[in-house]
């Protein structure tokens, strides 16, 4: 048999015992058996190392390596068995027509359109009754998804959990006095009593920046809003509520470190870069006689990422 | 009448020639009429080709997936109550974490092999969505998803959707600071739905963010809904394959009728199951050696705090990416508001490519009017438009993932963060639209110089007695075998010009 001809595929039906693509593809398999040997010898010590290192509860590193590392060597000797040491082929196989005869294929669709179809046309009535029954159940069916897994958004999105004489606290629950505070600092805020809720944390998380010793006006109409240079913006980026965590203090800008959108404190938060595309709400303050911080209101906006009702 | 003895030889007659397995197989064939159809499946034929590995190692990282995660089952606590850390990692003790949280610390920590079996799982999932991805590169470029494959496109495209939702669900598990704050991100992303966002997400939620169901939803989603989906759909993906066989690349006695290669009993058993092997070993050295999501580094999500220079799992990268370079777009109208900033590149680009995705094979047939069956993979130059296209879309998806990490390469390389995101917004738009011309270029070139880099059969030029001149072809080597470089020929159905001519100034003369 040529070289050419054993490169034709034959096929396993036909073979005949003797044929030379039935014989392995190594041209020395004494030599091959005896390496893919010596790989599963080590896949096996390495397997039997991992129990060992498992049992005494080694380092975790070892316990990746050697059973990683066995796993490996018995996966590369068991290719390499069947790359060089089984039959080398090439085998063929015909493809079978996947497609029936014009007769099946009728008869298949006369069972559904005439058997079937028939059935239906005759009891119009009654097709009408079961599709009712099923798209009624389908309705039903969905019921508890807008009923049982969570309450309806109704006004919630708009507000926040500060209102006419909160006190501002820290994270710790300690209130702010207004000499707590340098210039160019900043402190996450919550409203007394909230800071540690899901929603003091999630929603009424506001950033307290001191940029000045005297009232800090950030746009007309907020005159009142910034008593002895302390700013309150909330802390939930209008592109998508991630904590506008960092502060540039020399630029006066808010930065989120999600997407990158940025804010200038000095007015009125309003974003100069990025994705986000509102001004972060901003907290009217106002300082009580005893020196706390207070919020004379709600933020003027809803706060965090738009939504559709959102005007 | 002889007498019949039972000796171990008469034993061994009477279950006939192949013994006691021989007698068994012919027990279960008299119930379940398995012989026949058994033997066709040990005769399968798979073809050889590198390229049809890249399926596997999806198919095998799944497995590792499968049996890492029912590890953690074990160990992990699906809550959002809040206990006190008091494990063995002395910098968090007496932390107020979700039980969530502390669970997958302690199992990282305190179970045997625990930490490993995490890694590996994490691991397992950035390699089976990325040989998915990988897979579906060659399927595409091949053409292998013509008639009558394409359902099997359809159900593969499927899997590549859950695998990515499944994979950001279970990387939110462990409520750790990075995934929390990936999910308040995919919170306001379904806010943004026009119409009905606020709803799905309080449904979903179970209220405004963040609440305490979420941990719990994600986790029976994670664990049981989307893996049984997969696992069925895995089955329908290989019920497929075998009932249509594997297409295969032209070359020497391969044709449209039948599959040339090694078959499934001992050829191809043999390599699938040693590949698996060296599959799960790579991902376990990988989880020995590779630390990834190291959590007790970032700690426990608190929604008033976050993290700098996080980039998400590489898979969502391309979403991060669209998000940051987006303009600031909110539409604001009639006391309403869609804010596109967010749902243009999160929910309408990627429902878009992925519906583009899934409906590919009928865009295509649509233009090559092409409803031949197709077993024959093409070569990739040979169809410049699909190769043109499917890259212009890669090259877009890549410069979405580069964008994912603006903040990371403005600071590696000293430039504003301005210039970087200028520079990525341009490059998405640009890069694409370069990216088609330049491949349908370079298609067209290596048509022309089909079959370059193989080895000519020489003429062998006789002159007869009469003085006339002959060339017949030199008999081919004995291992002159380069088939595979040999080009299809171009479908008839394509309708393009003709490239120009490559030997201008050379007069050919039939002979």
């Amino acid at each position: 048999m040529s070289e050419h001809e054993l490169r034709t595929p034959v096929s396993l039906g036909t073979v005949s015992a003797d044929d030379p693509r039935l014989q392995p593809a190594a041209r020395r398999p004494e030599l091959v058996e005896k390496v893919i040997a010596v790989t599963f010898l080590v896949g096996i010590l390495l397997v039997a190392g991992f129990g060992a290192c498992y049992w005494v509860n080694a380092a975790p590193w070892t316990l990746g390596a050697t059973f990683g590392g066995g796993l490996t060597f018995l996966g590369v000797g068991l290719i390499a068995w069947g790359k060089y040491l089984m039959p080398r082929g090439p085998f063929v196989e015909e493809r079978h027509v996947l497609a029936n005869s014009t007769e099946e294929r009728n008869a298949f669709a006369a069972a559904i359109v005439e058997r079937g179809g028939g059935v239906i046309k005759r009891r119009k009535f009654l097709g009408g009754l079961l599709g009712a029954g099923m798209g009624i159940f389908g309705i039903v069916a969905a019921f508890p998804l807008v009923r049982s897994l969570g309450p309806l958004p109704k006004g919630t999105l708009f507000h926040t959990d500060w209102t006419k004489g909160t006190y501002l606290v820290d994270i710790t629950g300690r209130r702010v006095h207004q000499d707590d505070l340098a210039i160019g600092s900043i402190v996450t805020v919550y409203p007394e009593g909230l800071e540690n809720t899901d929603n003091g944390q999630a929603v009424d998380q506001t950033v307290l920046i001191r940029i000045s010793n005297e009232n800090f006006v950030t746009q007309k109409g907020r005159e009142t809003w910034g008593p002895l240079g302390y700013l309150a913006y909330s802390k939930l980026c209008t592109h998508l509520g991630c904590p506008v965590g960092l502060y540039e203090q020399q630029l006066q800008l808010l930065v989120c470190p999600c997407h990158q959108s940025m804010f200038d404190v000095t007015n009125g938060c309003i974003p100069n870069f990025g994705p986000a595309p509102r001004p972060l709400p901003q907290l009217p303050l106002l300082i009580d006689a005893a020196g706390y911080l207070q919020s004379q209101s709600d933020f003027n906006q809803p706060v965090g990422p738009g939504f559709w009702e959102r005007s | 009448m002889s007498q019949i003895v039972s000796t171990k030889r008469s034993q061994r007659e009477a279950s006939g020639p192949y013994g006691k397995i021989g007698h068994s197989l012919n027990e279960l064939d008299d119930r379940l009429g398995l012989a026949k159809g058994g033997r066709t499946f040990m005769d399968k034929i798979f073809p050889d080709h590198w390229s049809f590995m890249l399926g596997e190692i999806a198919l095998y990282s799944f497995v590792v997936l499968l049996a890492t995660g029912v590890f953690l089952t074990l160990y992990y606590i699906p809550s959002q109550d809040l206990v006190t850390y008091t494990g063995s990692y002395l910098p968090l003790d007496g932390q107020r974490v979700t039980e969530a949280f502390a669970s997958t610390v302690n199992l990282s920590f305190a179970v045997r092999a625990g930490l490993l079996m995490r890694q590996m799982h994490h691991w397992a999932c950035d390699i089976f969505v990325g040989s998915i991805v990988l897979h579906m590169g060659r399927v595409f470029f091949t053409g292998a998803f013509r008639k009558p494959r394409e359902l099997n496109w359809t159900i593969g495209t499927t899997l590549l959707i859950l695998a990515i939702v499944n994979g950001f669900l279970g990387y939110s598990l462990p409520d750790d600071l990075v995934s929390g704050t990936g999910i308040r991100i995919a919170y306001s992303i379904i806010l943004s739905i026009p119409l009905v966002g606020t709803y799905v997400a309080f449904f979903l939620f179970g209220g405004n963010f963040p609440g305490t169901d979420i941990i719990p939803r994600f986790f029976i989603l994670h664990v049981l809904i989307i893996p049984l989906v997969i696992l069925l759909l895995v089955g329908a993906h290989m019920g497929l394959l075998v009932r249509q066989k594997h297409t295969q690349f032209p070359g020497k006695g391969k044709t449209e009728h039948n599959v040339v290669g090694s078959p499934m009993f001992p050829v191809f058993m043999a390599k699938t199951t040693g590949f698996m092997f060296v599959v799960s070993g790579a991902i376990a050295l990988l989880g020995a050696f590779a630390q990834i999501n190291p959590i007790w580094q970032f700690g426990p999500y608190t929604a008033s705090r976050i993290s700098y220079a996080v980039q998400p799992d590489w898979y969502m990268g391309f979403l991060d990416g669209a998000l940051r370079i987006f303009p600031a777009w909110s539409f604001h109208s009639f006391g309403y508001t869609i804010p596109l900033e967010v749902t243009i590149p999160a929910i309408i680009f990627p429902g878009i490519l992925f519906n583009a995705v899934m409906a590919w094979p009928a865009i295509e047939r649509h233009f090559t009017k092409d409803n031949e069956m197709h077993n024959l993979l093409d070569r990739p130059s040979n169809r410049p438009k699909r190769t043109a296209a499917g890259v212009s879309v890669a090259v877009l998806l890549s410069m979405l993932f580069i964008a994912s990490s603006t903040d990371v390469i403005a600071n590696f390389l000293h430039v504003s963060l301005n210039s970087v995101l200028w520079a990525m917004r341009i490059l998405c738009v640009v890069t694409p639209f370069i990216a088609y011309p330049l491949t349908y270029k370079i298609c067209r070139e290596m048509q022309a110089f089909a079959g370059a880099g193989k080895r000519k059969t020489t003429n062998v030029v006789t002159r007869t007695p009469q003085g006339e001149y002959v060339a017949t072809p030199a008999p081919v080597y004995v291992d002159d075998e380069h088939d595979e470089l040999e080009a299809m020929p171009v479908p008839v159905f394509v309708h393009e010009p003709e490239p120009a001519a490559v030997d201008a100034g050379v007069r050919r003369v039939a002979r």
